[in-house]
């Protein structure tokens, strides 16, 4: 008799205020991606364009931290449908590059993008700041993604390593610890 | 002629010197106790407490202990491992290291300590202070972004005449360390490189050069820090 076959797990990806380096850095996981799907089935997640959930998860990858609200929302709703967590990258542990700007009070920082930058010289006459009531509000600054929701947890580096990413992957897929190994453990 | 004395690391008995510091006779007894704030040849400070090992089962920081007769030392319990921990993360809340643009990643000690303690993100809320970047100096960048305050500069870098090129300024949780611009003006490359390798972290940065070892080949790209020593 053969053991019936494991239920796939379901794992939802998202990139917040982030570059999609790390989701780059995951398909380069290159052929495992093979065995990966009959391991997983993908939900919502930018590489099946699903922008919905229409179910619960398993297993949510985060890549960015949270600079508008609509970032905040994806992330809780997140939480809400995934029962595990992950932040992936710098930018969801800490705010990464887009953080630069938390050392800025906002009202500067939309000064200078909009009505005073060297790139902006006469091309914005009414002096509006992008106000369109569809557009994200922008947050007082970038928020790591731990600050706002329970985050299960952490994989490091700018983008983590393919192999930290897939190593993680399994652990999580399989229900076994992670066996860190230095060489996929860098931030950068 | 030196005068050794007999004392206990982690239950091993162990020589040293009479008067070694701790953390030089634990390396040559193969025990790493990491440290951040101290560097061989300097007067040690006591500034970072990552060093924190118990003696007699008192904690004390292991670069400004002198090493003496029966001397009992445990230099790795459970709780000495989670407050080194707990070091390295305030240090990355505290200040604004952003490993991914920095030069020294890869050969950052601080950095390398997360690594170590296996520190992925601060529990610690981020503060993300407002902090200035000196790019003025003929020489030297100074990143207060990055800087720890370990005063390893302050206490290692002297100019031809004597005179520390590096000096605090203000005070409280406002302290910077911040660069002479008199002393500083007419060092050497040789001193100027010398206070960017002096730098546990990438606060010290020389001008005209970065980058110049590839990812593959820095200090800790392949071995935790403390390895040489200890495995």
């Amino acid at each position: 008799m053969t053991a019936a076959p494991r239920p796939k797990k379901i794992l939802a990806t998202v990139s917040l205020a982030g570059c999609f380096g790390c989701h780059m850095s995951f398909l380069d996981i290159d052929e495992r991606l093979l065995d990966l799907i009959e391991l997983v089935e993908f939900h919502k997640s930018p590489l099946d364009d699903i922008k919905t959930f229409a179910k619960d998860c398993d297993i949510g990858l985060i890549e960015g931290g949270c600079c508008n609200d609509e970032n905040v929302h994806t992330l809780i709703g997140f939480r809400k449908h995934c029962k595990t967590l992950v932040a992936v990258g710098e930018c969801a542990l800490m705010g990464g590059l887009p953080a630069l700007r938390n050392f800025i009070p906002l009202k500067e920082c939309l000064d200078e993008a909009y009505l005073h930058g060297a790139t902006v010289a006469g091309t914005n006459p009414d002096r509006i700041i992008p106000n369109d009531p569809d557009i994200p509000k922008i947050l007082d600054r970038v928020y790591p993604c731990h600050e706002i929701v329970k985050i299960d947890y952490f994989l490091p580096g700018c983008p983590p390593s393919a192999d930290l990413i897939w190593d993680a992957l399994v652990a999580l897929v399989t229900g076994k610890e992670l066996d860190w190994k230095y060489r996929t453990f860098k931030f950068d | 002629m030196a005068s050794f004395v007999r004392f206990t690391l982690d239950g091993k008995t162990c020589l040293a010197e009479e008067g070694a510091q701790l953390v030089a006779a634990a390396k040559e007894s193969g025990v790493y106790i990491p440290t951040l704030c101290n560097y061989p040849g300097i007067p040690p400070k006591g500034a970072c407490r990552i060093c924190t090992v118990l003696v007699n089962g008192i904690p004390q920081t292991a670069c400004t202990t002198k090493v003496v007769e029966g001397m009992a030392v445990q230099t790795r319990t459970p709780e000495l491992e989670a407050f080194r921990k707990s070091v390295v993360e305030i240090l990355f809340a505290e200040g604004n290291h952003l490993c991914p643009s920095c030069e020294r990643s890869g050969n950052c000690e601080l950095q390398a300590l997360a690594y170590r303690y296996r520190v992925a993100a601060s529990p610690f809320p981020y503060m993300f202070p407002k902090r200035e970047v000196e790019a003025w100096h003929p020489k030297l960048v100074k990143d207060h972004n990055r800087c720890i305050q370990c005063k390893r500069c302050i206490r290692g870098i002297h100019n031809a005449d004597g005179k520390a090129v590096f000096a605090f300024g203000k005070r409280g949780d406002k302290v910077v360390i911040n660069i002479d611009p008199e002393t500083s003006k007419d060092i050497s490359d040789e001193l100027a490189q010398r206070a960017m390798d002096i730098c546990p972290v990438g606060a010290i940065i020389r001008k005209g050069k970065g980058f110049d070892v590839p990812i593959g080949r820095r200090k800790y790209d392949h071995a935790p820090i403390g390895s040489e020593v200890q495995p």
